[in-house]
């Protein structure tokens, strides 16, 4: 049975991008249960922590190179020495994170390999088909799963046919799950005289790539605002109760679309998956989209001024009520409170 | 022999060297369900999207992407912007925006071979048509809103193999022959430069198109594709001859050469197994009013049960 890979970013630190270790996570689950191996390819430039990283998820081959040429990434290379590993190869699976490199990467492979590519899942299982029209059988897909099109709507998507099934899942979607023992992987050196000197033909002159200071994935207690919230200013209430709870701030699609917040701060299918403790919810009215990156917070309380709200059913606190005149009211309250 | 062969091969190769030769650029636009006003009849039994029944609009990003094509043609003495579509007769309606916003033409590629085709039989179809106009520059949005995948434009560029540059914010410079661009990133920018020919992807955050031109607009309002015109039962052979720029081209699957067993469901290796419409399993959840004792009992219990403070 061929393997499951799963292309691996380097962040500006030298380290393996989260997104891409909690594809490995789920990469494990899934070679466990097909009964193959996991697979890992890093390409970039001092790769000595990444790799030792790498050695607590159960993975069997790294595919790597280190060499100056690599980092930062490039479209075209990248593209040509994943490609021609796939070849060789020949996985059935291949894992990318949906982040501007993963976007960037995987369809071109795809397009060249000219297999199936599914952007943005949210769910990945391993399943059966039948075709009853071409009466043909396949066992063991990846069923891609993923809220399509207009909200209320889930898609499992396969590729009965071609391989490796490509999939591209957001940051934060898969959970990040290290295995309790440390392994060392084989390194097999990804061939690089395969380059040509057309595919330099892209340069990078600067860059400015900042940590991020945001850490939602990380954050006990989110604070959401969506297109209830009206404007921008009105965000500010959301940012005053999340100093005073020590929360950060999200904000759904249809938020960062109007400007209300930053892009970095989206919420759902499209943006991050959170799981906090407390999900404040205001002024969403909960598109699936949106629930798919924050239903499994431990805590919800939705505040909106419609009792038929989508995501009053997923909340354990539903506020009705004007959500500018809730949260004040909250911060009061908690002053008060903690006294 | 060898020379000859040799004459061959650098004629084909394109180069742009002067400011003066014309440098063709192709704008891939879609015209996509408004996903912000979706009704209940939007998906069909075999699980893909039933256009019909919605409000369709420009998709967003491909504004962006039109006004970096408009804005290279700006700074060229001589440019030529064509737009072309995929999707059936009424995307002919996008055609028209451009040309009223600035774009030279329009094609409209269309055929029931297209129908039911994923991303990959979609940049297949569209690289058949953009190899017609054969340009130096293709430009398109990152992504469109009803599918988010923003696979297109990266395929397309593969399957002409094209270099790509995604995400791009700006425009910083083009100048003999060598565009330098702002890609916006997750968390920063990354300026890039890069000879043509390229596929660029442009991001929501580049400029806002220009407006329609009113000019523009009196002048190609009556534009049309021609099964446009029989739709509507009028005849317009004596205007277009007149005036041929009303004339909007529809191409078929066979007009761009595609081989058809590259196209539609039959083309396209992703299959949708099955759509589950979302049953919301209703939680037992207290409700509370916006009144001051309500919020209090709120925030009270939240600190009893150690959810917060």
């Amino acid at each position: 049975m061929k393997s499951i890979f799963v292309y691996c970013e380097l962040t500006e630190e030298y380290r393996i991008a989260d997104v891409s270790l909690e594809l490995l996570s789920k990469g494990k689950k899934l070679a466990d249960e097909l009964g193959t191996s996991l697979e890992a390819v890093v390409l970039g430039v001092n790769l000595d922590n990444a790799l030792e990283q790498l050695r607590s998820f159960g993975i069997s081959v790294i595919h790597c190179a280190d060499n100056e040429k690599l980092y930062p990434y490039r479209t075209l290379i990248h593209t040509k020495l994943v490609q021609s590993l796939f070849e060789k190869e020949q996985p059935q699976i291949a894992l990318f994170g949906a982040t501007s490199i993963g976007r960037d990467l995987a369809p071109r492979i795809a397009s060249a390999l000219r297999c199936g590519l599914t952007a943005d899942c949210t769910n990945l299982v391993i399943g059966d088909h039948k075709d009853e029209r071409k009466k043909m059988e396949y066992k063991n897909l990846l069923y891609q799963i993923r809220p399509a099109f207009g909200g209320n709507i889930i898609a499992t998507i396969i590729n009965p046919e071609t391989r490796p099934q490509m999939a591209t899942v957001r940051e934060g979607v898969m959970k990040l799950e290290p295995q309790s023992t440390l392994n060392n992987p084989t390194k097999k050196e990804v061939d690089l005289s395969v380059l040509t000197p057309e595919d330099n033909v892209v340069q990078i002159i600067e860059r400015h790539i900042e940590a991020s200071k945001l850490n939602l994935k990380g954050s006990q207690i989110l604070i959401a605002g969506g297109y209830g919230m009206g404007s921008k200013e009105n965000f500010n209430v959301l940012y005053e109760l999340a100093d005073l709870l020590g929360a950060e701030v999200g904000g759904t699609r249809a938020a960062v679309d109007a400007g209300f917040c930053e892009s970095e701060r989206q919420i759902g299918q499209t943006g991050i998956t959170v799981r906090p403790k407390l999900y404040i919810a205001c002024g969403i009215s909960g598109a699936v989209q949106h629930r798919a990156g924050m239903d499994q917070s431990a805590k919800i309380i939705s505040i909106n001024t419609s009792a038929q709200a989508p995501i009053n059913a997923i909340a354990d606190y539903v506020v009705i009520g004007d959500v500018m005149k809730v949260i004040p009211k909250m911060i009061q309250s908690y002053k008060k409170q903690i006294k | 022999m060898y020379v000859f062969f040799y004459i061959f091969a650098a004629t084909h190769k394109k180069t742009l060297n002067s400011k003066f030769m014309k440098l063709k650029i192709v704008v891939l636009a879609k015209q996509v369900p408004d996903t912000r006003n979706v009704g209940k009849d939007a998906m069909k039994e075999d699980g893909t999207v039933n256009r019909g029944a919605l409000p369709a609009i420009f998709n967003p990003d491909d504004l962006n992407a039109l006004e970096l094509a408009l804005e290279i043609k700006d700074r060229h003495k001589n440019a030529e912007v064509s737009v072309i579509t995929m999707g059936p007769t009424r995307a002919a309606e996008i055609i028209r925006e451009s040309i009223y916003r600035g774009a030279d033409k329009g094609y409209l590629l269309t055929d029931r071979k297209f129908a039911g085709s994923d991303t990959l039989a979609t940049s297949y179809a569209l690289s058949k048509a953009v190899e017609k106009i054969n340009p130096d520059l293709i430009v398109c949005g990152l992504q469109a809103i009803d599918g988010d995948t923003a696979q297109v434009g990266p395929q397309v560029a593969e399957k002409l193999n094209f270099p790509q540059i995604t995400y791009v914010e700006k425009l910083e410079s083009f100048e003999n022959n060598k565009l330098v661009l702002v890609r916006r990133l997750e968390r920063g920018v990354e300026t890039v430069s890069t000879t043509l020919p390229v596929l660029l992807t442009v991001h929501s955050s580049a400029t806002p198109c220009r407006p329609m031109h009113a000019k523009r607009v009196l002048k190609y309002k009556h534009a049309h594709t021609t099964t446009e015109l029989q739709e509507q039962n009028r005849d317009y052979t004596d205007l277009i001859k007149e005036f041929p720029y009303l004339h909007i081209e529809e191409w078929s699957a066979e007009a761009v050469k595609a081989d058809e067993n590259h196209l539609g469901l039959g083309g396209s290796p992703t299959k949708v197994k099955e759509i589950e419409s979302v049953v919301l399993t209703q939680k037992e959840s207290k409700q509370f009013t916006e009144k001051d004792q309500d919020i209090d009992q709120l925030m009270k219990e939240l600190l009893e049960t150690r959810v917060i403070g």
